[in-house]
């Protein structure tokens, strides 16, 4: 454990620059084998601007240094991190040169692991860290360093606490009290049950709005065939430039394609299926694009400005048969007379841009995204965005019931005391107050290598 | 004189008799040491057995094969089953006993072991020569053993407590053992002080019953042996309740200065949920009135026993006290309330098997662990007993987990949290008490009693019979529908919701407010049936399918919790090299020297952060 570990922390490709991290008690010690100015004498927290140098003596590359010394650092141990240039070619040259002067290759999660080991993080904020690697956009990244901060696990702990009091409460009553004592009140307990329902309620629906923001807002374009959708689609990705910073290395799935709005990740589901389905698909209702309208968080709904009237998009949108949040893109007003049109659909029930996809006219539109993105970025307080811990609430909350249904049904004592135990249990499942081996395996092999 | 024997056992307690009769039964040549031969398995405190918890212990050595059951039913004069009220993870057996008989009775079960010996005298030290144990008494005798085991109840220099009186003694008129505590301690072990306490005996015909409550037995039980069975308990006397007052209290205040309690006499540490009356006025002091359980000390004998009324004042000021109590104004006194401070070992220094980790095949049972109570006494000699017969003959430790039985909970605990204060058992103590019932305590333990050897076959035989009879029971109900007609004018009887078509009696008998007796008393078609079957067959049979869903909950429950116990620690681990864990947690990994993750998880000052670290050690 006590060696000496090094990967690149940043995504491997070309970028600006690299970062190379290692970690360990030499950590230091290696640099300074293969950098040009004197380091191990200068404090934490320092950076420091100079060359590495190969063993043949010739200089791989300019690079800054960071050096955090133990244990006030990410791990807790040495960490030296060298930002170098974006070339994969350097990168491999210097992580090299560091294996051949005595560190060792990390294995996934390994800096993650260490800054377990020595108390840097708690189970909940390991998880975080994984999720904030995979996050890849403004609003997740938020999401992941809120969670790190404690905020959710103080939240559960309290919860937790006022259960373990009441609890306390009830073992009492049975192995003390008479027959027929009720040391708990019934009418408190229903009451404190309420209120931890309700906060984790509250956090089991956050868990959707986390998980949007975490895996991007999974956007349907639907309309009739000659309606423009892929134009639309091809305006926005050629648009994204000029409304988002950055955008590097967002596409996932290549059959998806993303853009950024606002820090917020727009994912647009099997746009190939979008795309071809011109000159096949006639009705909308059918297959494919129902799937995709149910897993979809937000769904644009293309029509041709110029042959629609107020009856005809209302049927269609409802033949959609969707709940979820419509807009209605009216597309090519360079071809109709736009007064008409607004004056026509001015009773339609949902929000209406109006856009001219084929001339870039799309402002309406992006407009209207950047407004969604904000209203989801309000919306994560506290939240959570975690499959395991989304699927402890759910059995918390079951815990719960079962609670509140036995209090009515003046079940016995002793098998109230187990649905308490039980909702105690799924709620320190989340704190990591009660780790599985399973827990730890998943956490720790989440990690890609840098980290 | 014989002087060599495969095991030593010092003291003949409940721990020291159990200890004794499974060790002899299993075929080790035993020799059983006590200061008195007249007080054998004798009750020091109440006259009963079982109670919350505690009957539950006594089920749970009774299917293992022990004797604290088979001796208490013999001895019984009264049961009842408690929290009936509560379910059936609470419901626990108590019998009040006749004391003289109970003690005699055991004496007479271990004068049945062909391989045990008596021996009375007094025990003052021990020395280890090649692996032996030299046994030193009081006469100048020296006894030779592969194995010791120490249950010396209260008597290590036990000091009795009345007023300002002290007197050295293990328990009233009886004297204290020296010695042992100091050969102990010379040996690294380490000893603390502990206090408990007993009220005043008085004379029963001074008593007005006649203005009290009375708490008679239950009928119909055949108490707390399963293979008593057939055997129906007679009740043959009943307990009463009466209430201390504002009178009573006031004397006792006036006593306090005198009171060893309160003015630093005793250094020990009681038991929080069983004060002294004193205790209770002073820290309870806005109750107007305590409880008082007034129990007979046997089935012939006029003596009576002042449950809650335990007592170390001045003998005056327990006297003026009693007769200020509703029904005892004219009240004799046989024998004063008294406090005792004995030493026991701290109970880290144990393996889960009881054995000491200084010293092999030593094993502690009983008081001298930290525990108070017969129960709790008599589980832990009969583990001690299995397991020095079994380490002698390597074979492996019997060990039962938390998830197995309460003896395993309570052992768990002592070994790995310690105490601090007298350790009784609860049944909030055990994480599983759903699994953990009184009545089911044969299917959780009869085999593993078998295998151990201390089982008969032909109890055993006995126990397989009732499974499989409870088993066909529950596929009858599971199969058989009733006629519907019958069935609604049943239900509505009960006020449960009537039925639409035919469905079988196991789901009838899942509603809470149909009970197994109410059906088979309401259909006569089925009665020919359900008249094959005894009484605790069909309340098995109805708890299986009643709480069917809870137990399961449980089980579900218990097996992700006690996976960490399937982690093991390797073998002499030095956990202080583990930079990881906190440094109390270091320090008390290395004392406690956890098997499995599981049981370092249970050890106070290991926090799960402390967990998460040593599963990433020895998780893979």
């Amino acid at each position: 454990m006590n060696n000496t570990i090094v990967a690149l922390a940043t995504p491997v490709g070309v970028g600006a620059i690299g970062v190379i991290r290692l970690s360990g008690s030499e950590a230091i010690n290696i640099v300074q084998k293969i950098f040009s100015k004197k380091i191990t004498d200068k404090p934490s927290h320092t950076l420091h601007f100079g060359k590495i140098t190969g063993l043949d003596g010739k200089v791989i590359d300019e690079v800054v240094l960071s050096i955090f010394k133990a244990p006030k650092s990410y791990t807790g141990e040495n960490v030296i991190e060298i930002s170098c240039h974006g070339s994969p070619f350097i990168q491999q040259k210097i992580i090299e040169l560091i294996l051949k002067n005595g560190a060792r290759l990390a294995k996934p999660g390994e800096f993650t692991l260490r800054a377990f080991l020595n108390r840097k993080l708690d189970l909940a904020q390991a998880e975080a860290v994984a999720d904030l690697i995979a996050a890849d956009s403004e609003a997740s990244h938020n999401l992941a360093i809120q969670q790190m901060k404690g905020v959710f696990s103080d939240k559960i702990k309290n919860l937790r606490q006022s259960l373990i009091d009441f609890a306390s409460l009830i073992e009492l009553e049975l192995d003390f009290g008479e027959e027929d004592v009720e040391f708990a009140n019934r009418k408190e307990l229903l009451l404190l049950i309420e209120e931890i329902e309700k906060v984790v309620n509250g956090l089991k629906i956050s868990f959707s709005t986390g998980n949007v923001l975490k895996k991007g807002v999974a956007t349907v374009l639907a309309g009739k065939p000659n309606a423009g959708k892929s134009t639309v689609l091809n305006a926005l990705l050629n648009e994204e430039r000029a409304i988002v910073s950055n955008i590097a290395g967002t596409t996932r799935d290549s059959i998806e394609e993303t853009i950024n709005v606002n820090g917020v990740l727009f994912r647009f589901i099997d746009t190939a299926g979008i795309r071809t389905s011109t000159n096949e698909i006639e009705d909308i209702g059918i297959g494919k694009t129902f799937e995709n309208i149910k897993k979809a968080d937000l769904i644009l709904y293309v029509f041709d400005a110029k042959i629609s009237n107020l009856k005809n998009i209302t049927d269609e949108i409802n033949s959609l048969k969707t709940e979820k949040k419509i807009i209605a893109v009216a597309n090519k007003i360079d071809l109709c007379d736009i007064k008409k049109v607004k004056i026509e659909l001015k009773k339609l029930g949902y929000d209406v841009v109006y856009i001219s996809a084929k001339n870039k006219e799309i402002k309406e539109l992006t407009e209207k995204l950047e407004k969604f993105a904000a209203q989801l970025n309000n919306q994560s307080t506290t939240l959570i965005n975690n499959v395991r811990h989304y699927e402890a609430l759910v059995k918390t909350s079951e815990s719960l019931k079962d609670i509140t249904n036995g209090i009515n049904s003046t079940i016995s004592t002793d098998l109230l005391a187990l649905d308490i135990r039980k909702a105690l249990f799924h709620l320190s499942e989340i704190t990591g107050e009660i780790s599985t081996e399973d827990l730890l395996d998943n956490i720790f092999s989440r990690f890609c290598i840098g980290k | 004189m014989k002087k060599k024997y495969d095991i030593i056992i010092v003291g003949a307690g409940h721990a020291g008799c159990e200890a004794a009769y499974a060790s002899s039964m299993l075929g080790s040549n035993v020799l059983l040491i006590t200061s008195n031969m007249e007080t054998i398995a004798k009750m020091s405190c109440n006259p009963a057995m079982g109670g919350v918890a505690k009957g539950q212990l006594i089920r749970e050595i009774d299917a293992i094969g022990g004797m604290s059951g088979i001796i208490t039913d013999s001895a019984s004069i009264q049961f009842r089953m408690l929290n009936l009220s509560k379910g059936p993870a609470m419901w626990s057996p108590r019998s009040q006993c006749d004391r003289m008989k109970f003690s005699w009775n055991w004496r007479l079960a271990l004068e049945k072991c062909t391989n045990l010996d008596f021996w009375q005298d007094n025990v003052i030290g021990f020395s280890i020569v090649d692996n032996s144990f030299y046994v030193k008494t009081t006469l100048g005798l020296s006894f030779e053993g592969k194995s010791l085991i120490l249950t010396t109840g209260t008597f290590l220099n036990g000091i009795i407590h009345i007023g300002n009186v002290k007197i050295g003694g293990g328990r009233a008129s009886e004297s204290s053992s020296k010695g042992i505590t100091e050969c102990l301690s010379s040996f690294g072990f380490i000893y603390g002080r502990m206090k408990t306490g007993t009220p005043p005996r008085v004379d029963g015909r001074t008593i007005n019953y006649s203005i009290l409550e009375e708490q008679k037995g239950d009928d119909g039980y055949s108490g707390f042996s399963f293979w008593s069975k057939n055997k129906p308990l007679i009740n043959k006397s009943s307990c009463f309740i009466t209430y201390t007052n504002e009178d009573v209290h006031s004397i006792i205040e006036s006593g306090f200065k005198e009171s060893p309690l309160f003015n630093g006499s005793i250094r020990g540490i009681g038991p929080r949920y069983c004060p002294s009356i004193e205790d209770k006025v002073n820290r309870f002091a806005d109750k107007n009135r305590h409880q008082i359980f007034i129990e007979p000390e046997g089935e012939d004998t006029i003596e009576v026993y002042i449950n809650g009324f335990s007592s170390s004042l001045p003998e005056n000021i327990q006297y003026k006290a009693l007769k200020k109590i509703k029904g005892f104004e004219n009240v004799k006194m046989f024998r004063p309330g008294y406090a005792i401070e004995y030493d026991y070992f701290d109970p880290t220094q144990l393996f889960a098997s009881l054995e000491t980790k200084l010293i092999p095949n030593l094993y502690f049972a009983g008081q001298i662990n930290g525990t108070t109570g017969y129960e709790e006494a008599a589980c832990q000699g009969l583990i001690a007993g299995i397991n020095a017969h079994n380490k002698i003959n390597n074979k492996n430790p019997l060990i039962l987990s938390r998830q197995d039985a309460y003896i395993g909970v309570l052992i768990d605990d002592l070994v790995n949290k310690g105490t601090n204060e007298p350790y009784r058992m609860f049944t909030s103590r055990a994480e599983f008490r759903i699994l953990l019932r009184q009545d089911n305590a044969d299917q959780r333990l009869c085999k593993i009693g078998r295998d151990i050897g201390l089982l008969s076959q032909e109890k055993y035989e006995i126990y397989k019979n009732k499974l499989k009879r409870i088993e066909e029971l529950i596929w009858f109900v599971n199969k058989e529908k009733p006629d519907l007609a019958t069935l609604n004018d049943f239900l509505q009887k009960l006020n449960s919701n009537k039925l639409t078509e035919k469905t079988t009696i196991y789901r009838i008998l899942s509603r809470p407010e149909v009970s197994f007796n109410s059906f088979i008393n309401n259909f006569e078609g089925y009665k020919d049936y359900f008249k094959n079957f005894e009484k605790d067959e069909i309340e098995e049979a109805e708890i299986m399918i009643k709480y069917s869903k809870y137990i399961e909950k449980e089980r579900e429950l218990a097996e992700k919790i006690i996976s960490l116990d399937y982690i093991p620690i390797k073998e002499g681990t030095d956990f202080s090299k583990i930079n990881s864990l906190s440094s109390e947690s270091r320090e008390k990994l290395n004392k406690i020297k956890p098997a499995t993750i599981g049981q370092a998880s249970r050890i106070s000052g290991v926090s799960p952060a402390d967990v998460s670290v040593l599963l990433v050690h020895f998780g893979r």
